[in-house]
């Protein structure tokens, strides 16, 4: 028996008698025990999730402030919101935390969710969308498909292999440890945002996700994100996920590129006849 | 007479799709597929779809009459299309994607994709579907080919390829995914996952209309039925109406192999009902779907819109 396939079984034996006992002696942990198990025995990530929060907005503490249209008043303003990052500061290089001012300062113009790109990780995970996690079992790959731009990526199981070049999405290799699946996401563009603060990063970025089921209906999702060329240190964010529990719950079409024509190429369209006076 | 025949018609078309199928299933009798731990047929994998065969048979030609191709003929029919891909444009035309770009696929031992009916070719169009397709062709003349981005197709737009039985020059590519109630066929182009809920809930109501319409599925034995409808009228195939209904059939019928094939059923466009049989094959080169990026790097559309001022401006400038 080889070291690796004996260590596991190992594991496996450990982990049902740490079951057997904890179900024995002791009320089930709220935590791993009530999350549903795929028949491989792995956590049952299967659903339709969302986070609830304003990280979309800035992932750092925010107060409430106007909106950019006027127009549309109280219905599009900026809602209040606690930050999402441990000790709730980046720790940006002096020069990149300017860049972030710059682009906070222009983000109506220059924030890629306004032009419908594709979001990047860990954005795609707390936009104000739903997303689904299609996970069978080992050793097949995982997709996780989000509502926003019909965006979507491969979490590689079978194999894990080195980006062969950049993308809006990333690279992803999964693993499982213990109970959480940790995705190891790199290969990026560098011209993705983290929020509508300005919050940014380069093609240097590297996440690392995990997902640990807390219950029946959470996720604990936390990501850690590393960029030398940006900022000083890695940095952490974290939140739960709740699972979408209306029956019917479905993802929507949301191909917003339509919805960015008008704003990227109605200067190009024909100019429209005057009616005559 | 008149229903007679078409009565006798309907009963060819009939027979010939029965044959086709029984044929397909007695030449892989003994294959059984995998099951899902769950027990649903395993379809999971890397498929490629691409072909050299042409959807319909030609009207002309060699292979007018034919319905079977031997393999060189059917070698015939790839090394046609690298020629024709590879010929060198005319003058004044930039030329375009060649055969180094383009995925010929492998050419098929029937002379065209489509099954059913027997002629091989897509149906007529109803005289209602006929006056549609008029007016809607002569509300598209009274504008230029690039007035507006609207005025573009909706691929070079970057917004959708359609559903993945149809197909394209390159990257036919799907990664199929299940899970307990669920299939998601995740198609290259253009990043496309299509969600397949298995659990039986009603569809959406009418005018909900997403570009790849609403799909529903469930497993006939090891073939997995995708019924579809509400599709946008703004991403028709073929002039269908936003009253199709789609209905795909996924079959694993060995290991490497998916017979795939949809039905087109729309009886205000089409005098019948016509079906698609398009192979899928496992990807076996170690070779894995990409992210296709497409909006992001949409330089075409700037340029398009930006070339048919010039052009205007240019002819305004000589009158």
């Amino acid at each position: 028996m080889s070291r690796s396939i004996k260590n596991l079984v190992v594991e496996r034996i450990a982990a049902a008698i740490a079951l057997g006992v904890i179900s024995a002696c002791t009320p089930a942990s709220p935590d791993a025990a009530s999350f549903a198990r795929m028949p491989d025995g792995r956590p049952n990530l299967n659903g339709i999730w969302v986070a609830s929060n304003t990280a979309n907005w800035n992932l750092e503490t925010h107060e409430a402030k106007q909106g950019p249209v006027v127009a549309l008043g109280a219905a599009f303003s900026v809602p209040g919101g606690l930050g999402v990052v441990e000790g709730d500061s980046i720790p940006y290089k002096p020069e990149a935390l300017a860049q972030r001012d710059a682009n906070a300062a222009t983000w109506m113009t220059n924030d890629p969710e306004v032009r419908c790109y594709l979001p990047g990780v860990p954005r795609a995970t707390y936009m104000p969308y739903p997303f689904q996690i299609v996970q069978s079992t080992e050793p097949n790959d995982v997709l996780i498909t989000y509502e926003f731009a019909s965006a979507s990526r491969i979490v590689h199981m079978r194999t894990q292999q080195e980006f062969p070049i950049e993308s809006w999405m990333g690279w992803s290799n999964g693993k499982w440890e213990g109970d959480t699946l940790v995705v190891d996401v790199t290969g990026f563009v560098g011209q993705t945002w983290f929020d509508r603060a300005g919050n940014y990063h380069s093609d240097a970025l590297h996440v690392v996700e995990r997902y640990t089921p807390k219950g029946p209906d959470v996720i604990h999702y936390e990501a850690t994100i590393e960029d030398p060329d940006i900022f000083t240190r890695p940095w952490k964010i974290s939140m739960p996920l709740y699972r979408r529990l209306e029956q019917n719950a479905q993802l929507m079409e949301y191909k917003c590129v339509e919805f960015a024509e008008e704003l990227m190429y109605g200067p190009l369209s024909k100019p429209k006849s005057t009616p005559a006076p | 007479m008149r229903n007679a025949l078409s009565v006798s018609i309907g009963t060819l078309s009939l027979l010939f799709a029965l044959a086709w199928s029984v044929s397909a299933q007695t030449n892989n009798q003994s294959y059984v597929a995998p099951r899902t731990p769950w027990g649903d047929p395993d379809l999971q994998g890397q498929w490629n779809s691409q072909t050299a065969t042409p959807l319909e048979r030609p009207l002309t030609g060699p292979l007018a009459g034919k319905e079977t191709l031997t393999d060189e003929e059917a070698e015939g029919v790839e090394q046609r299309n690298r020629a024709r891909n590879d010929s060198a444009p005319t003058a004044g035309d930039p030329g375009t994607y060649n055969s180094f770009w383009n995925d010929i696929g492998k050419g098929l031992n029937r002379t065209q994709l489509i099954l059913d009916p027997p002629d091989g070719r897509v149906p007529a169009y109803t005289p209602e579907a006929e006056q549609r397709l008029a007016a809607e062709r002569a509300e598209r003349a009274t504008r230029g080919p690039a007035d507006s981005y609207a005025d573009l197709p909706i691929w070079t737009r970057c917004i959708t390829r359609g559903w993945n039985g149809i197909g394209s020059n390159y990257s036919s590519n799907t990664q199929i995914f299940q899970s307990p109630g669920y299939v998601v066929v995740l198609q290259e182009l253009i990043h496309e996952p299509r969600i397949i809920p298995l659990d039986g809930r009603p569809g959406l109501p009418r005018d909900v209309q997403p570009w790849l319409g609403v799909s529903r599925g469930h497993f006939e034995g090891d073939t997995l039925v995708v019924e579809t409808r509400n599709f946008d009228a703004r991403s028709s195939y073929r002039g269908s109406s936003t009253d199709l209904i789609l209905t795909e059939r996924y079959t694993r019928v060995s290991d490497d192999e998916i017979d795939y094939r949809f039905t087109m059923h729309d009886p205000g466009t089409y005098v019948s009902d016509w079906t698609v049989g398009r192979p899928m094959r496992q990807e076996t080169d170690g070779l894995t779907i990409f992210e296709y990026a497409c909006h992001e790097g949409n330089i075409a559309m700037t340029g398009i819109l930006a070339g048919a001022r010039k052009e205007e401006q240019d002819a305004a400038a000589k009158q």
